[in-house]
Order: C-alpha cells, then sequence, then structure tokens
C-alpha cells in the first residue's frame, strides 16, 4: 500500500503508519449551509477528514454530496458516504462522477439504514447494489476507468475507497468472513460501529490480525461519546447491532447527571488511549453526534493532537 | 327437569360449534334474525380440542362485520357451558331475549318489511 | 401460491355504491387457499353488502359465482353468458384475475375485492409469508435455499446488513434476518466457505425493472 490512489490526506495518514482521526457531521435538514460550515470548521485542524451522512436514520436531509462540497470548499476534506437504499446504478455511478469532479477524495459505501426508520416510511427503496457491490463499483470506476456498463470514463475518479464493520452484529461467527469480503470487493478503509464493548473488539480484532486482513486494509476503531446514562441505554437497547456493556452504564451512573456527560468524554478518551496500543487499529473515526464541539478536546486529550503533517 | 325458556327463539343444533361459519350467522341476519348466540362447551373441553374456540372467532368476526354495516356487533353472542348445566342455559336464553329486545329489531328485518309493503302496495 | 388479502368492506361499498347490479366473482385457486376470495369468502361479501344496502334501503341484485381460474380464457368464458345482468363485476381473485377478467369483458367494470400481496406460502394457519419475488433470475443455489431478493428488506445479495440483530431484521423483530436464515443453512449443508463468495452485481433486466415480462415457449404453442 504504498503508492496513492487519491489525493486523499486520510490516506497518506493512514499509509504513513499514523493513527488517522476522522469525525462526523450531519447535514442539516434545510437548505442552510452555514451549519455544515460551522460543525467543519470547529473540527477541521483535529481531524484528517470528516464524513458526511448520507440521509442517517432515513430521515431526509440536504445531500452528502453538496455537504461534502461546502467542506471542501473550505479546504475540509470530505468522505463522502453514500447509501445503496436510494439511488440505483446510474444516480450512485454519476454521483461517484459529481463528487470527484470537486475531487472529494474519500467515499464510504453503506447500504443505509431502512427508509421505515424515517420520514419517508411509504417511500420505494431501491437497492440495485448492495454496499459491497458498491465498492466494487467504485473500485472499477477508478481502477478500470470505467463504467460497469463498460465504457470508459473521461477523468476516472480518483478515490479512497471504504466500508463500514459492526464487530458486534449478529452472527459474530461471520463478521471477520464478511469483513474479509468488503476487502476482497476492494474496501482499502474500514469504519467501525460504535464500540464500548473493548473485550469483544479486541477480540474481533486479533481475529482479523490473524487472517492477514489488517495488512490489506486500515481498520479505524468507531467511537461516540456518551452525553448521559439515558443515551447508553438508548443504544444499549433501541438501536440494532449495538453493544453497551454494563459497566459503562453503570459507570455513567454513579456521578451526577451533570457531570455524566464529562464522564462519557472520559471513558471516550480512556477508549481511544486503550484502543491505541492495539495491534491492527489504524486509526478512529469519533461519531460526536450533535456533540461536534467536543471532539477538539476527545481528540487532544487522547494524545491525537495534533495532527501529523503529510 | 322442566326449565321455563322463551319461545321467541330456535334451535339449530350442530354437531360442535366449531362447525359454525361466519356465513351462518350473516344468513340468519339477512333472513331477518333479530340475534343470534352461539352456545358452545366450556372453553378446554371441546371434544374435537378447538371446536369451540372457532366458534368464538367466527361469532367475533360476524360481530365485527355487523357494526360495519350498521346491525349491530351487540346482536351476536358466544356463551359457554357443560352438558350438566340446564339452568344456565336457560338463564343465558332469558338475558340474550331480554337483551334483544332492549336493542328492538334488527335494521335488515325493518328494511325487509318496508320492502315487502312498498311490494303489495304496488 | 399467490397469496391476497381482502379489502376492507368499507372500500368495497365505496366502490360498488353507484351500481344496481354486482357480480361477485371469486376464483377457486391460490385466493381459495389463502381464504380471501373463494366461494365462502364471495357468499360472506355478498351477504354482507346485500345487508348493508337492504339497510340503506337499497335494493340491489347481488349475485355469487366462484371460477375455476380466473387467469384463463376458457374459465372466464363461463361467466359470458350472465355477464350482460350486471353493472360491475368485484373480482377476489389476484390482481392477474382482475385484469384478465377485465381485458375480456371490456365494457364491463371490473372492481378488485382483494390487495394481491406477494407469492407466499401457508406458514401456519392464519398466517401466510412471502417467498418469492419472481425477480426472474433465481439464486437460490447460491444462498443455501433462502431467498435474499424477498426475505431480506434491503434485498441485500452480500448480507447481512448491520442492522442483524439476534437473528431478526432491523424493521421488526417479528422478521427474521434472510441472511441469519441463509447463515444458518449454508452451516447445515457444511457449505460455509460459499459465504465468502461474492454475489456480482445483480442483473435487475429480469425483474420488474425490465418491463412487463412474459414467457414464450414456441414447443408447446399452437
Amino acid at each position: 500500500m504504498s503508492e496513492y490512489v487519491s489525493n486523499s490526506r486520510l490516506e497518506r495518514v493512514l499509509k504513513a503508519g499514523h493513527l488517522g482521526v476522522t469525525s462526523e457531521c450531519g447535514p442539516p435538514r434545510g437548505s442552510d449551509a452555514e451549519e455544515v460550515k460551522k460543525k467543519g470548521l470547529l473540527i477541521k485542524d483535529y481531524v484528517d477528514a470528516v464524513n458526511v451522512t448520507d440521509n442517517q436514520t432515513a430521515m431526509t436531509r440536504m445531500s452528502s454530496l453538496a455537504a461534502c462540497i461546502h467542506l471542501k470548499l473550505l479546504g475540509i476534506e470530505p468522505v463522502l458516504q453514500m447509501v445503496t437504499r436510494d439511488r440505483n446504478r446510474v444516480a450512485l455511478q454519476s454521483d461517484i462522477l459529481g463528487a470527484a469532479s470537486f475531487d472529494i477524495p474519500n467515499m464510504l459505501c453503506l447500504s443505509g439504514d431502512h427508509q421505515s426508520f424515517g420520514d419517508c416510511a411509504q417511500g420505494q427503496n431501491v437497492h440495485d447494489l448492495d454496499s459491497m457491490q458498491l465498492v466494487q463499483t467504485v473500485r472499477h470506476m477508478r481502477d478500470e476507468g470505467k463504467f460497469l456498463g463498460g465504457d470508459d470514463i473521461k477523468r476516472p475518479p480518483k478515490i479512497f475507497v471504504g466500508a463500514a464493520a459492526n464487530p458486534f452484529a449478529d452472527p459474530f461467527e461471520i463478521r471477520i468472513p464478511r469483513l474479509a469480503k468488503k476487502i476482497v470487493c476492494g474496501a482499502e478503509f474500514i469504519q467501525t460501529q460504535c464500540i464500548y464493548n473493548l473485550d469483544k473488539f479486541k477480540e474481533w480484532m486479533r481475529r482479523a490480525v490473524d487472517r492477514g486482513l489488517t495488512e490489506k486494509t486500515f481498520i479505524m476503531a468507531g467511537m461516540t461519546p456518551m452525553k448521559s446514562v439515558g443515551m447508553a441505554k438508548y443504544m444499549k437497547n433501541k438501536v440494532p447491532g449495538m453493544d453497551v456493556p454494563e459497566e459503562i452504564i453503570n459507570r455513567l451512573a454513579g456521578v451526577e447527571k451533570k457531570k455524566q456527560a464529562q464522564e462519557g468524554i472520559d471513558i471516550c478518551v480512556e477508549h481511544i488511549q486503550e484502543l491505541s496500543e492495539i495491534k491492527g487499529v489504524a486509526g478512529f473515526h469519533i461519531m460526536a453526534i450533535e456533540w461536534e464541539e467536543k471532539v477538539p478536546e476527545i481528540v487532544e486529550r487522547s494524545g491525537l493532537f495534533p495532527r501529523p503533517e503529510v | 327437569m322442566r326449565l321455563k325458556i322463551p319461545t321467541n327463539f330456535r334451535i339449530i343444533r350442530l354437531p360442535c360449534t366449531g362447525k359454525i361459519d361466519i356465513i351462518h350467522i350473516l344468513r340468519a341476519f339477512e333472513k331477518g334474525a333479530d340475534g343470534l348466540y352461539v352456545v358452545g362447551c366450556m372453553e378446554g373441553d371441546c371434544h374435537f380440542n378447538e371446536g369451540n374456540f372457532r366458534a368464538r372467532k367466527r361469532v367475533e368476526q360476524a360481530a365485527r362485520v355487523l357494526d360495519l354495516i350498521g346491525v349491530g356487533g351487540e346482536r351476536v353472542k358466544m356463551y359457554n357451558l357443560s352438558s350438566g348445566e340446564g339452568p344456565l342455559f336457560a338463564q343465558y336464553s332469558i338475558e340474550m331475549v331480554n337483551k334483544i329486545k332492549e336493542l328492538g329489531p334488527s335494521p335488515i328485518r325493518l328494511a325487509r318489511q318496508r320492502m315487502s309493503k312498498k311490494a303489495d302496495a304496488a | 401460491m399467490i397469496i391476497a388479502e381482502k379489502k376492507p368492506i368499507e372500500e368495497i361499498i365505496q366502490e360498488v355504491k353507484d351500481f344496481d347490479r354486482i357480480l361477485i366473482l371469486g376464483c377457486n385457486e391460490c385466493v381459495t387457499v389463502c381464504e380471501a376470495g373463494g366461494k365462502k369468502e364471495v357468499e360472506v361479501l355478498a351477504s354482507v353488502l346485500r345487508m348493508y344496502f337492504m339497510a340503506q334501503g337499497q335494493e340491489k341484485t347481488i349475485g355469487e359465482r366462484t371460477l375455476e381460474r380466473q387467469c384463463d380464457h376458457e374459465y372466464l368464458e363461463e361467466i359470458r353468458n350472465i355477464i350482460d345482468d350486471y353493472d360491475a363485476v368485484v373480482s377476489l381473485a389476484c390482481g392477474v384475475g382482475v385484469q384478465f377478467a377485465a381485458e375480456k369483458y371490456l365494457t364491463m367494470p371490473l372492481l378488485p375485492g382483494v390487495n394481491t400481496v406477494c407469492l407466499g406460502a401457508n406458514e401456519d394457519r392464519g398466517l401466510w409469508t412471502e417467498r418469492c419475488q419472481a425477480c426472474g433470475t433465481c439464486v437460490l443455489a447460491r444462498t443455501g435455499g433462502i431467498c435474499p431478493v424477498s426475505r431480506c428488506a434491503k434485498r441485500v445479495l452480500n448480507g447481512p446488513c448491520g442492522g442483524s440483530t439476534n437473528g431478526k431484521c432491523e424493521i421488526s423483530k417479528d422478521t427474521d434476518c434472510a441472511w441469519q436464515l441463509i447463515i444458518d443453512r449454508l452451516k447445515a449443508l457444511d457449505k460455509m466457505d460459499d459465504y465468502e463468495k461474492v454475489a456480482p452485481v445483480k442483473d435487475w433486466s429480469t425483474d420488474r425493472a425490465g418491463g412487463p415480462r412474459t414467457v414464450t415457449r414456441e414447443d408447446v404453442k399452437i
């Protein structure tokens, strides 16, 4: 993994062997770009790239691509998240070219939450491709310089391609085979689901290392600080595929309410420090949901600041 | 045991209440019945295991439909008793007849009467 | 078989209220088995409509008929001699039957009495569940005999997605995760190696996407 496939800073940081740092920014439910820019500027110097979600939880929002462009124009490197729920292969390829025209250098391929969670529960879903096939598609467009239909692309997209992994989803025994499959499809970096159960994550990571998967992809551990014990309980009980151990809940419940947020940040920082030592962890994806202002503190206290020059 | 029961209802015997279908209930109303009740064995005592449970579901189905078309779902009811409970059978029949009297004639019967009068006048 | 579900009576009443002579037309095939549009359902609907309109003081003629099938010319021909006695037909067949009847009797209003739901199986008494979406290119050989197209809410061909929890789908804890079922089957077949084979981008042109589909068999044509 020595030569660069894109102009991505994230790619350079990871390939130089530094721990990469990404964060996340959800576009607004309206057309005011200031919200995106504000969030982006808050974290600009503390991360290598900012993921921009694609209508997350199937709630209609400003398009991920448009929000990515706003960030890019401010000099902030975006990771374009793209779900296969809403667009067929024509639209997906077209948006990939659109992103590439603005030199958006990273993409994360996802299937997307089911539309029944969002504000258009009666809408159709597309799923012409699945997330792995989307990874294959971008790689095909970039590496072969061709559309899925076989025609040549003038100025093919130069995009560093990622996929998501959930070390905690069911069934556990296919977690590693599934990761391997995504890598075969061409995922160059992986951002994981939020990690709270460190033991289970370490076991997953050990298996990934044993299979040699960390030689083929960069695995960035997903981190989300808890704002309160209420949020921890909600994540444990309501969010599919989330594993929140009792001890996290007890620890948050053990401090008075107004100090719970700080405790959540502390836990997050401790987790990052602990996982930094784990073989195969290539970086962190810090998803501070509607709490972007805390990202600088987390990055600094975790010893990940300043970001390296690459 | 000689028990007094109302005389204004007809008993239709079935091998098991599980034999009853919603269409039998609807036809009774279509022909002008003001009410209908089904008497099955005690729940759990059905010789065919679930005949009386099926019957209860069908009575409920009929009640929903009758409500929907303005006839009134309260005109149908399911009772359960064991074969040795003659007095209770009598009590249920009195209860049902009184209830139907309270409700008055079924709109279907009234409609039939109006229609036949119209036909007579013509 | 084709699974259908009775339309609400209120909806049918709305559709037929302006007609005086209505034929309720059942079908002896799938809709009979799934108890939505067979002879019995014809009788019930006819009785209900008669009573409803009677209570409204309206005299309507409500006829009842159930055909062997509504998706075959020869059976639909059986009503040709009575069809003119009616102003409208409520067909309790699946969408195929309704349309086939409509094509045959051009000037007769044909109203659907059921909602056609899916291609499914009779899983239990009173429970019918989807098994096939007629995508036109069967993948079951590669997925342990469990269909990801019809049974995964995202028709993910390389699953499961991140929403699979305890064997259930993210859309509902009552819905099995198709990919959990596939993995269970692959394990039972000792074919877990197959799991890592990537399913390529699917050709959906044989699905709905390719337009109305036909099967032509020159060898059986006369």
